[in-house]
């Protein structure tokens, strides 16, 4: 369990490493643009070289990584180019719209793909089964924008039950409206990356009735279902775990788009606006917590995997 | 194995025929619509703004009177470009990373592996907005985005696939008779792990069809110029609260195009992969088809 922790710790770090380097890189290649954006229309050369100057781009490429690397690593990612104010406390703060958002919407997801993609296989060829099938199929295409709005036109323009946009100024303060406004974009999500995750709970549990463990319970006299529950159920488990830590990727995304749908003050619209304005600083601070966290996921995930299966276990 | 064509075993599965029929429908729309729609898409006509659909607008008008249907008709010619430009890119992406990562000496083979491991955390949207922040926005950024995300996840699929192919008897045959590594590669590999990169390519073009939407949406994809329908989705949302049905018919659109591409993509895979044939397993295997984070 140790050499197996510490390799994938390795890799973690690997991962974070080129991560950061390659966002860094490619957010230099033309560095010039921002001081001049600084500067204005009517700035001179020389007050762009001095802005230049003062941001540091003016310093080797090397140089400047690790000047924000050194940064990162003690929790300072630098200061925006325009506002200048600190990007990881802009960053946490935030983060309080787009964490809670983002957890709301793994748990609807759950929610809809566990007890519906184990019933669509144990009903597998009946009309149950076959409905859920075809239902999550189209719902997987939908785009995410899409899907938002209707929601709202049910919701909010239709019943009138939730707010159609925006987030209490107060912010958690009030955390019974705060979790309004944070519910039907978290729906919105979660039927979604439900949908997707649906077909892999189905397949995962048509292969676990499939197992000898599954026809070994049924053949001592369990009834299939009894069988399938006791026996191939933490197979499943184990599959959706790791589907889970790539549907967490699905969900940063997905909260990027969705919180410009409902105007919510998180960090996808943050990034959304930085992008538009080439706050450089800014958007790197911003690409490498989300990806990073994408890593650090998958990262928990091989964890636990590694953890709950026995087979893995012990094979060391 | 049956000695029908891939298209005939394609149009006998209802998948397959679904997604031929939808997926053939969007690219004659795109094709009529670059010589006929039933008016002018850019025609502004306030004195018939947010008309319901009816006759002579199938689908209604926008805010300032823009007839639907055409500007959903002009929509799927953006979406149709993106879709074939994205899957091209991909499938070279692809096609190079998992070639590295199977057939090179050991060290550039375990570099490759790690590299496309990082490099799948990298969201579709994400390198989208990478790009996007420095050289601004356009299709050709989603072009790329796709073409680079989705490509790490083709390689990820196919370089196992390659790997083992590489190992078989007719390839060291190949070797043995002289042929170069190119060659063989050309010869003996890529025909043989082809399929696996057709049915790639269909999902591939799934994901380009999402992010254009969702870029355009977000103001990094299509100019205000060329029409698209996540550019349409943005525009109609301003006024969702009061006139919810013109929202309807491009998101539409969308979702069945996405929906054909996935199925057609299904389809592929239970035609060509002659292990799944005849058991008619459905669903994803062990690799998920909707690379995760390409939502848009």
């Amino acid at each position: 369990m140790i050499r197996y922790l510490l390799t994938r710790l390795t890799l973690l770090a690997v991962g974070l490493l080129v991560a950061s380097a390659l966002i860094f890189t490619v957010l230099r290649v033309l560095p010039g643009d921002v001081a001049q954006l600084i500067a204005g229309t009517q700035g001179s050369a020389a007050q762009v070289a001095e802005i230049r100057r003062q941001l540091g781009l003016d310093r080797p490429l090397w140089e400047q990584y690790a000047d924000w690397i050194g940064g990162v690593l003690h929790g300072d990612l630098g200061v925006s180019m325009l506002t200048g104010s600190p990007v990881a406390d802009e960053l946490w703060e935030k983060a309080q719209v787009t964490l809670p958002l983002g957890i709301l919407s793994m748990l609807i997801a759950l929610l809809i793909s566990v007890p519906f993609g184990v019933l669509s296989a144990v009903r597998r060829g009946r009309a149950d089964g076959t409905a859920i099938s075809v239902v999550s199929q189209g719902l997987a295409a939908v785009p995410v924008v899409w899907a938002g709005m209707m929601l709202v036109v049910l919701f909010a323009v239709v019943l009138g039950w939730l707010p159609a946009q925006g987030f209490p100024r107060s912010g958690w303060a009030a955390p019974g409206l705060a979790l309004r406004s944070l519910m039907l974009p978290a729906l919105t999500i979660g039927v979604v990356e439900g949908a997707m995750l649906l077909r892999f709970v189905r397949s995962a549990t048509l292969q676990a009735v499939g197992q000898d463990f599954v026809r070994t319970g049924a053949a001592k006299g369990l009834t299939r279902t009894q069988a399938l529950i006791r026996h191939g159920l933490p197979s499943v488990g184990l599959s959706i775990v790791t589907v889970l830590g790539l549907q967490v990727a699905g969900i940063v995304v997905g909260a990027v788009v969705i919180e410009l749908v409902f105007n919510l003050p998180g960090i996808g619209r943050m990034l959304a606006t930085d992008v538009g304005s080439r706050d450089l600083v800014m958007v790197q601070g911003e690409l490498l917590v989300l990806t990073g966290f994408v890593l650090l996921i998958g990262f928990v995930v091989d964890l636990v995997h590694h953890a709950i299966d026995p087979r893995q276990r012990e094979a060391g | 194995m049956s000695r029908m064509g891939l298209p005939s075993r394609l149009w006998r599965l209802s998948t397959g025929r679904f997604g031929l029929i939808v997926a053939g429908v969007v690219v004659l729309t795109a094709l009529v619509s670059l010589v006929w729609t039933p008016f002018d898409p850019r025609t502004v006509d306030i004195s018939h703004r947010w008309g319901l659909p009816g006759w002579p607008h199938v689908l209604g008008t926008d805010g300032t009177g823009r007839d639907i249907l055409s500007l959903v008709m002009a929509g799927a010619r953006t979406t149709v470009l993106v879709a074939i430009g994205a899957g091209l890119v991909s499938t070279a992406v692809g096609v190079l990373l998992a070639s590295i990562g199977a057939l090179t000496p050991r060290w550039t083979r375990e570099a490759v592996a790690v590299l496309i491991d990082i490099l799948i955390a990298f969201p579709v949207l994400l390198i989208a907005m990478m790009i996007s922040s420095v050289w601004g926005g356009s299709l050709w950024v989603v072009v790329w985005s796709v073409g680079i995300g989705f490509g790490v996840s083709i390689a990820r699929v196919t370089r196992p696939e390659l790997r083992r192919v590489s190992r078989s008897d007719y390839v060291l045959a190949g070797r043995a008779s002289g042929l170069t590594a190119l060659q063989n590669l050309r010869r003996h590999l890529l025909p043989n792990v082809a399929p696996v990169f057709i049915v790639q390519l269909s999902w591939s073009m799934a994901v380009a069809v999402l992010a254009e939407a969702g870029l355009s949406y977000l103001g990094f994809g299509a100019s205000v110029t060329e029409p698209s329908w996540g550019l349409l989705l943005a525009d109609l949302q301003q006024y969702l609260q009061v006139h919810p049905l013109s929202v309807v018919w491009p998101g539409l659109a969308i979702t069945l195009t996405v929906l054909a591409l996935n199925l057609l993509g299904d389809a592929l895979r239970e035609a060509t992969d002659p292990t799944l044939r005849g058991r008619h397993v459905p669903g994803p295997k062990a690799i998920p088809h909707t690379t995760p984070g390409v939502v848009a």
